[in-house]
């Protein structure tokens, strides 16, 4: 039972393909555990040169795999991310967003993982390293399925890279206490507004189905909206990517009513002038 | 700093100290801490990152180390509470401030607390209530309501009151720190676990993983061996009756499963080994047939019996009637009428139960953390077949109880352990075995109606309530009986009937939980009051002061108080809050569509002590050769105070100052029994013992000298100094053991109940009326609390910040059971699907202490600890009514349950 601690990404895919635990900031690692002891070797990746942190690079903005909540909410973004921001500061609590890692909260791949719906929005795509080389992933075809990934063996996350872009983000989490708390639903836009009326909106619903799920049905009907028509098209559009289900938290026709409420709110903000101070 | 450690060691610095450790790396830094590195001071609750009480600062950055493996500590600066407050002066203000505050109760999630804010006041963040709350929002507190935390964090530049300690005015009324306080802010306080001795041997429980189930061991033997255990135990090793429980005609419940198991998580067998062995150990072996169950009380009575006296699977029933609530009814201008219901609420005390146990030539000693040790003693001494006295409980610090920790839990596994072996045993339950197996709050069904006349006075009320006492009895019986008492809440009803049955089913047993069934009956009863008041059309604050009972109307057991009965200066003292807030709602009303706002009110009354039964303490002090005072003080304090308040108690009728007394712990070689810390009896009823030792120990001193009742008394090196009207006069002390002692009891009257239930149960009643203000979100059915009042009578504050801490806290509790908590077996045994309130789901709440007195309180002093919370979920239920117009019968109020009431009145 070692924990390896490599300082370059080829030691760490070396020791991958020997069969160890990718260990990170050990949030979901250790919880799966359950209260039995580790078994077998782990690798913790977060000394790795490079994968933490976030940097402007060509058209758009590198997330190392490595890069915790906390790393998100104190970084200098521009408005597109401020979904991403307020998604950050709801992950569990200041002591797991010091520990957690934005790969970690994708490679997990819980239905109600808070970070899915903004990088979603965000039109974020995946880069991982393996046995066969780099290569890079949308999102969305990424993660699979409940606790599902498309990761093959010993390959790893290594950064997420999201487009730039003008438009302003908002996340919106429902749960049935304040902190700490599993989401019930959650939103996540990104939304371009011009003149009062939409240009471009980006939606993503998590918890209401296997995988946090982007809507492109609503995101054309939205097209061209002014403030006033988003409630009603919010509420008449079908919503095809949704799923939920009934479980401890609420009730699945729950679910679907409050992620409708839930998207006109966070698509009406988004489509605020921000006050400039 | 080079701190590259040998293979199998981690090097790191612990509170400035580099160390080097043995420790598995991909250990969890929790363990390694607490049991390579002695810092006990990192408590373990939950092990997921739900609780935060493992909370440690990493190169500053607060971090779970249940989350951390230890070897991502290596070469890094690790913090903790106790070293924080030793060697930090921001932490150690901190610390002050919370003793100031008394925001540690039990104590459990101090070190947590602590460690996050520390991170916050470093940081050099702006300090506000939101910002305190975003910090600590990851450390779960089940007892004091959030907000004596919040306020000393924000308070941590203040200064404690000058003088505090100087021996003056520390008595009865005082809201001075708690005596054991310091322990718990600076890291040293020691729970059920922190004191297992080095070298242990740990035990480990196998429970049914099925709600019923019959079971076939493997070879055991050859198990144990193969595996390198050190033992393994059985039903078959039980060497007393394999049967415990609480309640004499009660005992039912097997400390390991015969031959088949009536719940998931009952235990069917133990092993006890090194660490080592039993983190290498594969699965038990044991094969599980899987039965049929039934896991709510429909169904029940048809169901396979439990255990098969118990016919029907009903446990026991109880009964009040008093007049005809028939013709009450019927001559009632208005009846309303309804079905509520509740369901299994967790305790959810951060501290999971634990134990350690050695063997003392032909006796047991056992340390753990309990609220009844002297129960405990004589359970095991049954389970072990030894005398009572050749069983010690030594109870450490318990961090929470609220009922659950009445009952045995991991005493029997290590104690028979380590009888049978010879050498110590220690246990300490993960959250999930604790959630599994330990007792629950009674889910409730209850039907009632209740009648008014024209005049808004009550007639009658009809109470039916059945509770599923899960599989074995526990405190199911005192639930059965008390509930009838309560049901009409602190009102005048002249024709009454009320009916409990507690029912078995397959499930964790149901057991004490604050309150003892009564915040269920309340939630029915107080809600049905808001409706009659609507249909009167009346003010529903008057309508419930128009029914208060009030010194000399009778109870519906037909007692009568002649003083004490303070529920209508609790309304009384409401009243302009009520009066501001309504006017609030309705302006924020006019202007708002989608959220809404709302004012709510509930009263609760409790009886302390036992009903109907003898419920003795006794206290025991005495003065060393040397001039020591020693307070041999067995009222365990699990968090509420009566540490503190037994201290002030005594030190008032003795005439010393506090800081003069030298606090014996509970132990039961060492302090009288003074009962269980249960039913809000320990302020009443030891205090009492405490006031009649004080005073005994004080008439001894007076006649020795020879000086007047209102001679003053100071204790020094080796005499007592009394000063009476000028003369001085010294008595030497001498002697072994103590030169002057005292050992007093107390009994409260009570006068046992007849067949309806009429009689005088209890000596003293509690009572209580709470007020809320929330807003809900009419579109999403969210609730949120925008702030409490709560006027509590409780006779005579001994310590009022005592009382708000009890008042905060079960606040809090109450919330839990109104809005978000509800234990499905086998879907809910971990803390993030099973809620309590955090720091941001617990508003402001003002205190409004009444003090009418009491004839039988010590110092005119009642207990409050369950009173707490018996309003605080029908004054929630209340206000979401008053706000959106929908009432929600079936607890707990989520949000879409909320919000489905909302469709379907608008459908």
């Amino acid at each position: 039972m070692s924990l390896h601690r490599p300082e370059s990404l080829e030691d760490a895919l070396a020791l991958l393909e020997r069969g160890a635990t990718v260990l990170a900031g050990g949030t979901d690692v250790f919880p799966a555990l359950r209260d039995a002891p580790a078994r077998g070797d782990m690798v913790d990746v977060t000394g790795i040169p490079g994968l933490r942190g976030i940097a402007r690079i060509g058209d758009g903005w590198q997330i190392g795999a490595a890069t915790t909540w906390t790393d998100i909410v104190r970084a200098e973004l521009p408005p597109l991310f401020d979904g991403l921001k307020a998604a950050a500061r709801e992950v569990g609590s200041v002591q797991i967003q010091n520990a957690g890692t934005v790969a970690g909260n994708l490679c997990n791949a819980s239905p109600a993982a808070d970070g899915l719906p903004p990088l979603l929005a965000l039109g974020a795509e995946v880069v991982l390293h393996g046995p066969v080389g780099r290569r890079v992933l949308p999102l969305a075809e990424f993660v699979t399925g409940v606790r599902r990934t498309a990761l093959e063996p010993a390959e790893i996350v290594v950064a997420l890279h999201v487009p730039d872009g003008p438009g302003r983000g908002v996340f919106l989490k429902l749960g049935a206490r304040r902190y700490l708390v599993i989401s019930i639903a959650m939103v996540a836009v990104v939304v371009e507004a011009e003149a009062g009326r939409i240009r471009r909106a980006a939606l993503a619903v998590g918890a209401c189905s296997a995988v946090a799920r982007r809507l492109p049905g609503l995101e054309a009907a939205l097209t061209g909206a002014a403030a006033a028509e988003v409630a009603a098209i919010v509420a008449a559009t079908d919503l095809p990517e949704l799923a939920p289900i009934d479980d401890v938290r609420a009730s699945a026709g729950y679910r679907l009513d409050a992620a409708r409420t839930l998207l006109s709110r966070a698509i009406l903000t988004a489509m605020e002038v921000p006050h400039v101070a | 700093m080079s701190l590259d450690a040998p293979a199998g060691h981690i090097g790191f610095v612990l509170n400035g100290d580099a160390l080097t450790v043995p420790a598995s790396p991909t250990a969890r830094l929790s363990d390694v801490l607490r049991e390579a590195a002695g810092a006990r001071d990192v408590k373990v609750g939950c092990n997921a990152g739900d609780c935060g009480a493992c909370t440690v600062l990493i190169d500053g950055a607060p971090v779970c180390a249940c989350l951390t493996a230890a070897g991502q500590a290596q070469g890094r600066e690790v913090e903790t509470q106790a070293g924080l407050v030793a060697r930090d002066a921001t932490a150690e203000r901190l610390a002050h401030a919370f003793q100031r505050h008394q925001a540690a109760q039990c104590g459990i999630c101090t070190p947590g607390m602590m460690v996050s804010a520390v991170a916050l006041l470093r940081s050099g963040a702006a300090l506000t209530e939101d910002s305190v709350a975003d910090a600590l929002g990851g450390v779960l507190c089940r007892c004091t309501g959030y907000r004596k935390i919040i306020a000393a964090v924000l308070d941590v530049a203040g200064k404690d009151a000058a003088g505090e300690d100087a021996g003056t005015g520390d008595g009865v009324g005082a809201p001075i720190p708690r005596l054991d306080g310091w322990a718990k802010v600076s890291g040293t306080e020691r729970f059920g676990d922190d004191v297992a001795p080095s070298g242990a041997l740990l035990c480990r429980v196998i429970r049914s993983p099925h709600h019923r189930a019959t079971f076939l061991f493997g070879d055991l033997e050859a198990f144990r061996a193969e595996n390198g255990l050190a033992l393994i135990l059985t039903a078959a090793d039980v060497p007393g009756r394999n049967c415990y429980g609480v309640i004499p005609g009660f005992e039912d419940q097997p400390l390991y499963a015969e031959a088949e198991t009536r719940f998931r998580g009952e235990p069917v067998a133990a092993v006890i080994g090194t660490a080592e062995a039993l983190d290498a150990m594969p699965a038990f072996p044991v094969d599980w047939v899987e039965m049929p169950s039934v896991l709510t009380p429909e169904g029940a009575d048809s169901a396979a019996l439990l255990h098969d006296t118990r016919a029907g699977n009903v446990m026991s029933r109880g009964r009040v009637a008093r007049g005809d609530a028939g013709a009450g009814l019927a001559r009632a201008a208005h009846v309303v009428s309804g079905a509520f219901s509740t369901g299994f609420i967790e305790h959810a005390y951060i501290e999971p139960e634990a134990a350690s146990a050695r063997r003392v030539g032909d006796r047991i000693e056992v340390q753990c953390c309990t609220q009844a040790p002297y129960m405990n003693r004589d359970g095991l001494a049954g389970l072990l077949g030894l005398a009572p006295d050749r069983v010690r409980i030594l109870p450490t610090a318990t961090g929470g109880g609220f009922g659950s920790k009445l009952d045995l839990n991991a005493q029997p596994h290590v104690a028979l352990a380590a009888w049978l072996l010879g050498q110590p045993v220690r246990i300490a339950y993960s959250r999930t075995e604790s959630i599994a197996s330990s007792t629950k709050r009674h889910p409730s069904q209850i039907r009632m109606e209740i009648g008014a006349d024209a005049d808004g006075k009550l007639t009658a009320m009809r109470f039916d309530g059945v509770f599923n006492t899960g599989a074995y009895a526990s405190w199911g019986p005192t639930v059965a009986t008390r509930v009838p008492i309560h049901a009409s809440g602190p009102y005048v009803v002249p024709d009454y009937e009320a009916k409990s049955a507690g029912i078995h089913t397959n499930t964790a047993p149901s057991g004490a939980f604050r309150g003892f069934g009564v915040p269920q009956s309340a939630v029915a009863q107080e809600q049905l009051f808001d409706m009659l008041a609507e249909k009167l059309g009346m003010d529903r604050l008057d309508f419930r002061r128009r029914n208060v009972l009030r010194n000399g109307d009778a109870t519906v057991c037909g007692q009568v108080f002649d003083s004490g009965m303070g529920i209508d200066a609790c309304f009384d003292a409401l009243t302009p809050h009520w009066d501001a807030a309504l006017a609030g709602a309705a302006a924020f009303n006019a202007r708002s569509t989608t959220r809404k706002r709302g004012v709510g009110v509930a009263g609760g009354w409790y009886g302390c002590g036992n009903t109907a039964m003898a419920n003795p303490s006794t206290i025991r002090a005495g003065i060393t050769p040397g001039g020591v005072l020693k307070l041999h003080q067995g009222a365990v304090d699990i968090g509420q105070g009566s540490n503190t308040v037994i201290a002030q108690i005594f030190a008032q009728a003795l005439g010393v100052p506090v800081s003069a007394v030298e606090l014996v712990g509970a132990d039961t070689d060492v302090t009288p029994d003074a009962g269980k810390t249960s039913a809000s009896r320990q302020t009443f009823i030891s205090g009492n013992a405490a006031r009649l030792c004080g005073q005994a120990l004080r008439a001894k001193i007076l006649r020795l000298a020879n000086v007047g009742d209102g001679a003053t008394l100071t204790l020094g090196a080796g005499e007592i100094v009394l000063t009476d009207k000028g003369i001085e006069r010294r008595i030497p002390l001498s002697g072994e053991g103590y030169a002057i002692e005292a050992v007093e009891s107390y009994d409260p009257p009570t006068k046992p109940l007849d067949e309806n239930g009429q009689g005088s149960p209890y000596a003293i009643f509690g009572t209580a009326a709470q007020m809320c203000e929330v807003e809900v979100d009419m579109d999403l059915g969210t609730v949120k609390l925008l702030r409490f009042v709560a006027a509590h009578d409780v006779g005579k504050a001994i310590n009022p910040l005592l009382v708000e801490g009890q008042i905060e806290g079960g606040i809090a509790q109450g919330i839990g059971l109104a809005l978000m908590e509800e234990f499905l077996p086998g879907r809910t045994e971990n803390l993030h699907d099973y809620l309590i309130p955090t720091i941001g789901d617990v508003p402001p709440i003002e205190s409004l202490i009444i003090e009418s007195g009491d004839p039988h309180g010590p110092y005119g002093a009642k207990g409050l600890g369950e009173h707490c919370l018996i309003p605080t979920a029908p004054a929630i239920l209340n206000a979401i009514a008053h706000a959106s117009g929908v009432r929600i019968h079936h607890l707990p109020a989520t949000p879409d349950r909320v919000r489905a009431a909302i469709l379907s009145r608008t459908e």
